[in-house]
């Protein structure tokens, strides 16, 4: 524990936090897309259904619940700590700061991407998985829920937005958090970086294939 | 040429600052960026004002002494230079110059662009350094050292700790300073004994001046007057980890 904390205690140990957390929740993204992409069996849902009805009543699952919870928060927390700790190292701004000039963008901007996406994950909980988790048990069907939520396109228009955000957030997040852990050399920048694209690019276009579909598809 | 400069002038420490104007006319191309402010200086001090403020020693990029953030850069507008290098050619005539101190909080300003960098100094006497017992002196080739190793320390001692890379970064983080050093002395075998050591020192250190920490922009590297690489960044995370275990 005295490791961890001493760890967490530096900047660069919480750098890694946010970095090793944001990895995890990646690695998240890709089983969760795994899943939805069985809305897409084109058999009205039954996978789909099948699918979201066995999660919940495996204990494995509801432990890996429990777990996604603590790195979501730790990795909120710490990014939100590092932020507040970072601006307070600039007390007084510049008066002119060309800095497009120096960095990217997206690279300066995570807590504004990254709580959009926190707003984007809130709002997602509570249409998807409150009503399944603590609902009546008269809900129809996830599928159902799923295909209802999307009848509204302004439901649709934010998700795709939220992706768009995420797609920036990752793109920064994913290559950095590497950075962090100290894993990026000369040698292996350009692999990081193309391993980096693929990732920060299609998973958010994988879950914006949902909301565009049932935007053609009303 | 002729400028019309903008330049931050604060009488001391706790007093307040404001920007002041100024022109300055008959400016050569190949002027330094610092020669065109001793001629602004020449000007005030012969109209019984008082000179504005600014660090500078060697004047020839190796020191480290000089930093202004000219027009919104560490150093002005050109790669790779210190201040002291940065010619008048890389203006335009008759350009508006704004003039500022590096602003972070662990740089406090003391007078008009002249900031207290002492916080570096204090990061060095954490752990940036080898210890060696006093004697004859050791023959230069008696310790080898791969050429590749040697060459990645070279680039890393390149460091003249002007402090361009906390000013750039919008953490105000030393990051790239520290890596800097930690790299330098971790790559070489006489940095051994020490090494553990000096980057969970360092970085203590770092973080207890008020420095901000990295989120990796990388606006460090690209105002660096002596180009230093991230990668010197990854070194000094993997350097910190690998000391904890
Ligand atoms: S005065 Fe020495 S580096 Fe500029």
């Amino acid at each position: 524990m005295g490791l961890l904390t001493d760890l967490y205690s530096s900047s660069i140990g919480k750098k890694i936090t946010v970095g090793l957390t944001g990895i995890l929740l990646c690695a998240y993204l890709v089983v969760h897309l795994a899943g939805n992409m069985l809305l897409f069996r084109g058999d009205g849902g039954a996978a789909f259904d099948a699918y979201a009805d066995v999660l919940p009543s495996l204990l494995v699952i509801r432990i890996i619940e429990i777990g996604l919870f603590a790195v979501f928060l730790l990795h909120i927390v710490t990014g939100t700590i590092v932020w507040i700790q970072n601006r307070r190292a600039r007390p007084v701004p510049y008066a002119v700061h060309k800095k497009n000039d120096t960095s990217d963008p997206l690279s300066r901007i995570m807590f504004v991407t990254g709580s959009v996406v926190f707003i984007f994950l809130v709002v997602h909980l509570n249409t998807f998985w409150v009503p399944a988790r603590f609902g009546d048990g008269s809900h129809h069907s996830m599928y159902g829920t799923v295909v209802e939520a999307f009848s509204s396109p302004l439901y649709s228009v934010f998700y795709l937005l939220a992706m768009v955000l995420l797609a920036f957030h990752l793109r920064h997040g994913f290559q950095s958090a590497l950075q962090t852990f100290g894993l990026k050399n000369l040698k292996y920048t350009r692999a990081i970086e193309a391993a980096g694209l693929i990732f920060w690019l299609l998973i958010p276009v994988g879950f914006a294939t949902i909301p565009i579909f049932y935007l053609l598809n009303p | 040429m002729n400028f019309t400069l903008k330049i931050w002038r604060q009488p001391g420490r706790t007093s307040a600052g404001t920007f002041k104007q100024y022109t300055i006319d008959g400016v050569a191309a190949d002027m330094s960026f610092l020669e065109m402010l001793d001629g602004v200086n020449q000007k005030l001090v012969r109209g019984g004002e008082d000179a504005i403020a600014f660090d500078s020693d060697c004047r020839e990029g190796i020191c480290g002494s000089c930093g202004l953030f000219i027009n919104g850069r560490a150093h002005g507008p050109a790669r790779g230079v210190a201040t002291c290098e940065l010619r008048m050619r890389h203006f335009t005539d008759g350009e508006a110059i704004t003039v500022e101190p590096w602003r972070a909080k662990a740089f406090p300003v003391i007078k008009d662009l002249v900031v207290d960098r002492t916080g570096f100094d204090r990061i060095i006497q954490a752990g940036g350094y080898v210890s060696v017992n006093t004697g004859g002196v050791p023959d230069a080739n008696a310790i080898p050292v791969p050429k590749h190793s040697a060459e990645e320390a070279m680039d890393a001692a390149a460091c003249i700790g002007c402090g361009a890379c906390v000013a750039a970064c919008k953490n105000g983080s030393a990051s790239l300073f520290v890596a800097a050093k930690i790299s330098h002395l971790a790559l070489l075998p006489q940095g051994q004994a020490e090494r553990k050591d000096r980057v969970t020192k360092m970085v203590a250190a770092m973080d207890e001046e008020g420095f901000g920490g990295c989120s990796n922009t990388y606006a460090c590297e690209a105002e660096c007057p002596k180009l230093i690489p991230v990668t010197t960044i990854a070194r000094m995370n993997r350097e910190f980890l690998l000391a904890k275990k």
